[in-house]
């Protein structure tokens, strides 16, 4: 198996504590960061990192940090987006419940750089009792002096929360997080301004996800040029991968970004394959958000080479027969697997997580949602899968915050890669009816 | 805004203990942004005046935050986690999204169904169940599963679903009893 810079120590039994989090090295960022380097350099050594956001994204991390506005005698703020929403990503969960003082150590590098003095990390309410042992982290980090007042006797203070969402994917949208920090519905903002200048209550502020400002403690403790010979070409560093559906081996896995997605899926190391000796139909890379790629363009692009886990990689073909890593929620679908059933459930997902906000959201996603279900229900007819299309391109583009993107892409890739098994709901009403899917349908494989 | 009866209306009240806790909360954040502290304060009130926010609760956390009530209820109607009408004492929100759904969720839904006698929303005749679905709970490598309060009940079968009934049948009818 790959190297591990995030999940190194993620089975030493009693991780999640201090004291062992400790002894295994933990907090040496914090140290080399407040005594050795100036903010400057820190944000510097992200830069030359080449980290990219890890919440989907993928925008270079160190650009967004440069981008933060230093008015005097305004507080600026970090907040750690730890509102993993996106359908088949778990990663961040794993990461804060297995290991959670990493993520406080990387908040506390991190503010340092940014000049911070107060972070806080926004958590989806679900995720109750993973608040409940950051808490826990936290209190032990103050109690040993990395949080609070004159930290290490460097003179920077900084003070530490978690506060806890309600249930909306949109807060994972950083402006719509930030309303929801401020105790408001989760409405997506405008931009401009970005963030980076107004931000929470109107102060310049960082959002960063989980991953991301965990990559930051070994990016300090052995600099950026050596995180930087991880990986291929701007796809630097490893990357957790959160993979489900139809696996052998489901589950979280750090790896060197440059793997081949063939590896990734069959070898023991990682995936063992696919479950039950089934064939691979598809895979959604990234989270629900991305393009579905058809079997034969997961583990080759369409040119014939090897696919790998880069962002660059994954994105080869552009939306015609590429995907993309995003949030690195790697969803695998067995021969079995209906995707029409599949698009209908995503689009119900997204008609059900639209904030209202804007018309061509609000009402697009509930439209495709009830195109997709009467396809999938056997009472469509060939028009719909056209109309589903039209939709698509009025919501794409004219919406605040990429929802609506969001929505619209895995719809369009759906039906662009699997016309057919949405015109056999068509044509076959009858039998599309009666299907059950999922495990129930591992007997009536689709034609 | 209405959302319950007359029996409901008694005005709600955090323990002493649990004041101190929303003091805590409250300080997290700087002085005049005490609204932050809302949705936090509001999981509490769920759990402690009977799994839901009526409107003297969200009345009642909107004068400990100095908010106006109508700023209260904005934000309990649109995050799903809140309850605003009266659930049964175990509700149970099963994950229904995509990578869920791949590895059976369907099956675990109808199943609890039948079950418990319900459509999915609906509470059990005796009262102790509400079975809900819930889109994307981050589980996806671990599905299908469901949610009753804080924690998680992963890699479901029927046979650990019809466990799991029974168990939550005996933890009520012993918390009951106390």
């Amino acid at each position: 198996m790959g190297r591990k810079l995030l999940l190194e120590h993620i089975d030493v039994p009693g991780i999640e504590t201090y004291e062992v989090y400790r002894k295994t090295g933990g907090y040496r960022s914090v140290e080399k960061a407040l005594k050795t380097m100036s903010p400057q350099n820190v944000v510097e050594e992200v830069q030359a990192s080449g980290l990219r956001g890890r919440g989907g994204a993928g925008f270079p991390t160190g650009m967004k940090w440069s981008f933060l506005a230093k008015p005097e005698g305004v507080p600026r703020y970090l907040l750690c987006n730890a509102d993993e929403s996106e359908p088949g990503t778990f990663k961040d969960r794993y990461l804060m419940e297995k290991i959670p003082h990493l993520l406080i150590e990387g908040m506390i590098t991190s503010s340092y750089a940014l000049g911070c003095t107060q972070s806080y990390i926004y958590i989806r309410g679900e995720y109750m009792w993973v608040l409940e042992i950051l808490e826990k982290a936290i209190a032990e980090a103050y109690a040993n002096g990395w949080l609070g007042k004159n930290i290490l006797g460097s003179g920077y203070d900084l003070d530490l929360s978690v506060a806890p969402g309600g249930g909306a994917y949109i807060c994972g949208e950083e402006t719509a997080l930030i309303e929801s920090l401020e105790g408001k519905r989760g409405n997506p903002r405008i931009k401009p301004p970005f963030p980076a200048v107004k931000g929470l209550w109107g102060c310049p502020t960082v959002v960063n996800n989980v991953e991301t400002i965990a990559a930051v403690v070994p990016i300090v403790n052995d600099g950026g040029a050596e995180y930087a010979k991880i990986g291929i070409g701007k796809s630097t560093g490893t990357k957790l991968i959160s993979a489900c559906g139809n696996l052998v081996k489901p589950g979280v896995y750090e790896l060197d970004m440059g793997i081949t997605v063939e590896e990734f899926i069959y070898s023991d190391e990682w995936c063992g394959g696919i479950a039950n000796g089934k064939k691979l139909k598809a895979c959604v890379p990234g989270g629900s958000s991305v393009p579905i790629l058809p079997a034969n363009l997961v583990c080759k692009t369409a040119e014939g080479t090897d696919r790998l886990m880069t962002y660059e990689s994954l994105a080869e073909g552009g939306f015609a027969s590429g995907s993309m890593l995003g949030s690195g929620g790697f969803i695998v679908f067995d021969e079995d697997q209906c995707i029409v059933r599949n698009t209908w459930n995503f689009a119900r997902f997204y008609a059900h997580e639209s904030c209202g906000q804007c018309s061509p959201c609000r009402e697009g996603t509930g439209w495709m949602e009830k195109v997709l279900h009467r396809l999938e229900y056997g009472h469509g007819n060939l028009r719909d899968i056209d109309l589903l299309a039209e939709i698509n391109k009025k919501i794409e583009g004219n919406t605040i915050c990429p929802l609506g993107d969001a929505a619209a892409w895995p719809v369009a890739a759906a039906i662009r890669h699997f016309r057919e098994e949405f015109e056999w709901h068509v044509t076959n009403p009858d039998e599309a009816q009666k299907r059950n899917f999922g495990i129930a349908s591992a007997h009536v494989p689709l034609v | 805004m209405t959302n319950g009866n007359a029996a409901d209306e008694v005005a709600p009240q955090f323990s002493a203990e649990r004041m101190v806790e929303v003091q805590r909360i409250i300080n997290q954040y700087p002085e005049g942004k005490h609204k932050s502290a809302l949705m936090r304060i509001l999981h509490m009130a769920e759990e402690d005046f009977g799994g839901w926010l009526s409107v003297p609760t969200m009345n009642y956390v909107a004068g400990i935050l100095n908010i106006q009530p109508i700023e209260v209820y904005e934000v309990a109607t649109f995050y799903t986690m809140f309850n605003i009408e009266k659930p049964g004492k175990v509700v149970l929100e099963v994950c229904r999204t995509g990578p869920c759904m791949l590895v059976g969720s369907d099956n675990i839904i109808d199943h609890l169904k039948q079950k418990l006698g319900v459509e999915v929303g609906g509470t059990s005749a005796d009262g102790m169940f509400t079975l809900k679905t819930a889109e994307c709970l981050g589980a996806c490598g671990y599905g299908p599963m469901l949610q009753c309060g804080k924690h998680y009940h992963e890699h479901l079968t029927t046979e650990k679903v019809d466990a799991l009934l029974d168990t939550f049948r005996k933890e009520h009818s012993t918390s009951s009893n106390n």
